[in-house]
């Protein structure tokens, strides 16, 4: 198996996405048939390639640093669920289970 | 005459004669979505007064731009200002973007009129429209057919008449394959032709803006309206860009067309392969010489795709968490718990396998055996369109292995609905623009796309080669009985 369970369990904790028991045991099936099918890579030699991380060749691209008319903040902040005085409002950061 | 029939091409023409108003063509519009989008599904936010308001301030003045009173229907991944851009998920309830995409500015300059947006696969993931918050969308052709995905609201809009222009996204075929199973035209542009400021990210390294249409030259016109370097977006290419209406009409006398043996393989749907092989028989007949040819890592596309994609989706999502815009959870108990039970309630099945697959391949131990390998195989598959395009002005495939496939009939098997995909990844891949036509027709009347895959900004040739094809059909003629 090229995954289980309980690495279905920790990976979607790094994802931030709580799943049901039921939703565990389909994915780790689902996941485990989707990584079954792309070990299909592992019969070529990549070792000496060089990764393509994006399709076309690109330079970093440099501007003057120039004040321009942007959004005010209460147009960025116009669709947050919670706010106040402007500002994006949270929950307590302490007391998270980590 | 029921204007919304008619092309945009035509259409111009038809109001620069003065022969008919803006409004007319918008009228026409909401009398075929009242009539047809009950069955089809095809809008995911659409208010004919909205609509009509617009087209009126737009038809008071006189012809302006190039596109004055032409209505375009949009992908609801793309950012209207102050309109619902939701990207067909739950997670983005609500959200009403405090800017305007690129494209839109684009085509709001031009005159055109918005008219509303697509109902899409959520966050463009999926090939048939059924993973979308709204309930799918269904194939003007058969309406117990998918259109295809993610564009696949786009595409059902177009085919049924109820929209002239519109505008998709493509990540891994997204506008290509639903235009092929709806009997349009899709065409993914160049990676860095057009803007994607204000494109709701999916995978940045492989996303692209194009139109769908009815016709080729209304692809062409559409792409020109939308192209070109922007400041917003730093990887929009800095290339001057042609009037593909123009260049649409050469012939195609002495280009040489590869058509690549892997994508003809084994098991694959015999109508397809018939009408393809036709299809190429017309271009020979045209001038072209065709040639076969071998895109040697083909097979490994499906697979580089499904990790590169949902490595990059997984990080392009983590902004969904319930603090800036669209859903947050209810009856919290702390930061960390805001975060998964807004992700938990927001994501629908695929966004999150995708979100969990993307993560994996990308954690502590598991990086260098899949998204760096995946990354490293990325080159191969790059270089065999490099070769190929040494000998050929263009390669010509099938769109899809399959006509339209049933509402339901791949939704429990992932890896099933992923192989759907297996001919238009490729140019995401490699970063090359394709378009899909009509060629044809399988014994149960369901469109065949064909694929044409050219060189990095060369959008004109392939243009050309379907524009020639075209004219010397008439599938891009025939419509849905609906």
């Amino acid at each position: 198996m090229a995954i289980n369970r309980d690495t279905v369990r920790y990976t979607a904790n790094l994802a931030r996405i709580e799943l049901s028991d039921e939703e565990l045991d389909h994915f780790t099936g689902q996941l485990d048939r989707i990584l079954a099918y792309v070990d299909k890579l592992n019969t070529l030699d990549a070792a000496n390639l060089e990764p393509t991380s994006r399709p076309l060749e690109m330079k970093n691209v440099y501007r003057e640093d120039l004040v321009k008319k942007s959004l005010s903040a209460s147009e960025a902040i116009k669709n947050a669920p919670d706010k106040e005085n402007n500002l994006f409002k949270v929950p307590k950061i302490i007391d998270t289970e980590a | 005459m029921e204007l919304n029939t008619l092309t945009g091409h035509r259409l111009i023409e038809l109001l620069d004669k003065k022969d008919i108003s803006p409004i007319d063509i918008c009228n026409n519009i909401i009398n075929k979505i009242e009539k047809t989008e009950n069955s089809l599904n095809a809008l995911a936010h659409f208010d004919k007064e909205v609509s009509l308001e617009r087209c009126r301030n737009i038809a008071k003045g006189a012809k302006k731009g190039a596109l004055w009173g032409m209505p375009v229907f949009i992908k609801d991944n793309i950012c209207v200002k102050d309109e619902l851009t939701t990207c067909s998920s739950k997670i983005l309830k609500g959200f009403k973007p405090p800017y305007n995409a690129t494209v839109i500015e684009k085509l709001a300059g031009l005159d055109a009129v918005l008219m509303g947006k697509t109902n899409m696969d959520e966050f463009a993931f999926g090939s048939s429209t059924e993973t979308s918050c709204y309930g799918p969308t269904r194939n003007p052709w058969d309406l117990n057919r998918i259109p295809g995905g993610s564009s696949g609201g786009s595409a059902a809009a177009v085919s049924a008449d109820e929209a002239i222009f519109s505008l998709g996204s493509d990540t891994g075929g997204s506008i290509r394959q639903p235009a092929g199973v709806c009997g349009v035209v899709g065409l993914k542009p160049t990676y860095g032709r057009v803007s994607r400021y204000g494109l709701i990210a999916f995978a940045s390294s492989l996303d692209q803006i194009g139109p769908i249409t009815k016709d080729v030259e209304d692809a062409a016109i559409l792409l020109k309206a939308i192209s070109g370097r922007d400041e917003m977006d730093s990887t929009s290419a800095n290339i001057p860009v042609s009037d593909y209406v123009s260049g649409i009409k050469k012939d195609i006398k002495g280009l040489r067309l590869g058509i690549p043996k892997e994508y003809f393989v084994e098991g694959m749907d015999e109508e397809v392969k018939n009408s393809i092989k036709s299809a190429i028989e017309k271009l020979e007949k045209m001038g072209a010489i065709c040639e076969d040819t071998s895109l040697p890592h083909t097979e490994y596309a499906v697979s580089v795709y499904y990790l590169v994609a949902t490595a990059e989706a997984s990080s392009n999502l983590a902004r969904f968490d319930g603090v800036q815009y669209g859903l947050r959870a209810e009856n919290i108990k702390s930061m960390m718990d805001m975060y998964k039970k807004t992700r938990k309630e927001g994501f629908g099945d695929e966004a999150k396998r995708r979100i969990i697959l993307g993560t994996f391949g990308l954690s502590s131990g598991y990086y260098d055996a899949y998204y760096l390998k995946a990354l490293k195989v990325r080159t191969l598959i790059k270089r065999d369109f490099e070769e190929a395009f040494k000998k050929f002005d263009a390669i010509i495939t099938p769109t899809s292995p399959t006509a339209a496939f049933k509402i339901g009939e791949k939704t429990s098997d992932p890896l099933t609905m992923y192989l759907s995909d297996i001919f238009t990844i490729s140019a995401n891949l490699a970063g090359i623009p394709g378009i899909s036509i009509p060629c044809g027709f399988t014994k149960n009347n369901l469109p065949i796309g064909l694929q044409i895959l050219g060189k990095h900004f060369d959008e004109e040739m392939i243009l050309r080669i379907a524009y020639n094809y075209e004219q010397s059909t008439d599938w891009h003629k025939r419509k849905p009985k609906l």
